[in-house]
């Protein structure tokens, strides 16, 4: 199997490579276009800050690139983000493909949410094995609104989609590669979609 | 919800962890990367690693280090210790940490606060600060606690929530080794002061500190070493304990 994990130079990518390795799997990392259409499997992971994550893809032609993909697609965290149609983060348009905005949590509660909180309405293959309410770690200052593609829900202020899918594209907002054994199954269940 | 969180503390020199740990089932309680997987199977939500040498020569074995942990281990991670720079961080955070804190660098120059958020997201950066009440004021220490300054405790906490901390890790002077548990006024004024996530550290000694520093000390973690590395507190215990004190906590 071809897994690539697209590198456009943000994040921590290094822990997902890692946490592949653990499961068995030799991960490519690549900004590549053809390296990228070629693979069987993509991740597009992010960390740090939307607007200029979004500006790093843009100038590698990734943003157009990767709204065509056909095989699954799998966004972490800030990936997941600029797969919807817009983050008021650095008031960012994303690139489209989840049909929801993405939303900064209030004063209300502290900011980033940091930890382990519980995934639940699972709803996909990519949870095969996982039950109801499973802790899964996050780091996040802005969430994706619940929407039709919501996969997965979390509450932190309010209730909101902490992974989509659409199609041939998933995301999820928890960090599946430092979620102890239960998110490496994730893992694994995406390497078998 | 969002869980409270158990977080042990390893002290590096030179690669290995130093403070005597005491696990019956390790090979080698000296290495980082085998105590790390022993916590994360025992249920801990976090890991950080101080290094406490910081010399130049020990920082290459550091970063051969943590490359070694992200390998292997599947929770986050913090490293600490002698950070004062952007490209530290970046080699650190390359090499597979999810997290830096920074300390005395960031009060000799604030700046750094900022920079580390605007390169790396404040997700990454915590930042450390030990502080000693005297007379009824809160004081900021350097160099491990050894250099008393003028800083406030509270406005040097807002100062770096403001420049893009992601975190703060307060350790209480007073408490720290003691075992007689944490700082909870000065943590829950801090709790209530700041918007963004606070470690407790300095105190630990008994189930009932953790249980006391998440209720009345209103902090969002709790890190602790020497309890947690002889056995006295066994994790998966402690985290019973607290879910039966209605503490939401991974199970």
């Amino acid at each position: 199997m071809k897994l690539v994990i697209i590198d456009y130079g943000a994040g921590n990518i290094k822990s997902i490579q890692f946490a592949f390795n653990r499961l068995g799997y030799e991960a490519i990392l690549s900004k590549n276009p053809e390296e990228i259409k070629t693979a069987d499997k993509v991740i597009f992971p992010g960390v740090g800050e939307a607007s200029s994550a979004m500006k790093m893809l843009k100038e590698s032609g990734l943003d157009t690139l990767i709204p065509t993909l056909k095989q699954p697609v799998l966004g972490i965290c800030l990936g997941m983000q600029l797969m919807c149609l817009h983050t008021e983060e650095g008031d960012t348009k994303g690139l489209g493909i989840f049909q929801t905005k993405v939303k900064r949590f209030s004063q209300n509660v502290k900011v980033p949410q940091m930890g382990w909180n519980v995934i639940k309405e699972l709803k996909s293959d990519l949870f095969k094995g996982i039950k109801e309410n499973e802790y899964m770690y996050l780091v996040h200052s802005y969430y994706a609104e619940h929407c039709d593609e919501t996969i997965a829900a979390t509450d932190y202020e309010i209730n909101y989609a902490s992974a989509l899918q659409h199609e041939n594209f998933y995301g999820t907002q928890f960090h599946p590669e430092k979620s102890g054994n239960e998110g490496a199954k994730i893992l694994q269940n995406f390497l078998t979609l | 919800m969002l869980t409270k969180r158990i977080i042990p503390c390893l002290d590096i020199k030179n690669g290995r962890t130093v403070k005597g740990v005491n696990f019956v089932d390790l090979r080698d309680a000296g290495d980082p990367v085998e105590l790390a997987k022993q916590y994360a199977d025992y249920g801990a939500d976090e890991l950080v690693f101080l290094d406490i040498t910081a010399t130049l020569e020990a920082r290459a074995t550091t970063l051969e280090m943590v490359l070694h942990v992200a390998e292997q281990v599947n929770i986050p991670f913090t490293v600490g210790g002698g950070i004062s720079s952007v490209e530290h961080v970046d080699a650190l955070l390359k090499n597979g940490a999810d997290k830096v804190s920074i300390n005395s660098s960031a009060v000799k120059r604030p700046e750094l606060v900022n920079e580390l958020a605007d390169k790396f997201g404040s997700q990454c950066v915590v930042v450390a600060i030990d502080a000693k009440e005297i007379d009824g004021a809160w004081k900021v220490h350097l160099a491990g606690g050894t250099i008393p300054t003028e800083i406030d405790l509270f406005e040097w906490a807002k100062e770096v929530e403001e420049r893009g901390a992601g975190e703060i890790l307060f350790t209480s002077m007073n408490h720290d080794g003691t075992k007689g548990g944490f700082a909870n006024k000065a943590l829950a004024r801090l709790s209530e002061e700041l918007n963004i996530p606070i470690i407790a550290s300095g105190g630990a000694g008994n189930v009932q500190h953790f249980i006391d520093t998440f209720t009345i000390g209103k902090s969002d973690a709790a890190l602790a070493a020497s309890v947690f590395h002889f056995g006295e507190i066994p994790i998966p215990d402690l985290k019973k304990e607290l879910k039966k004190h209605n503490i939401e906590v991974r199970l």
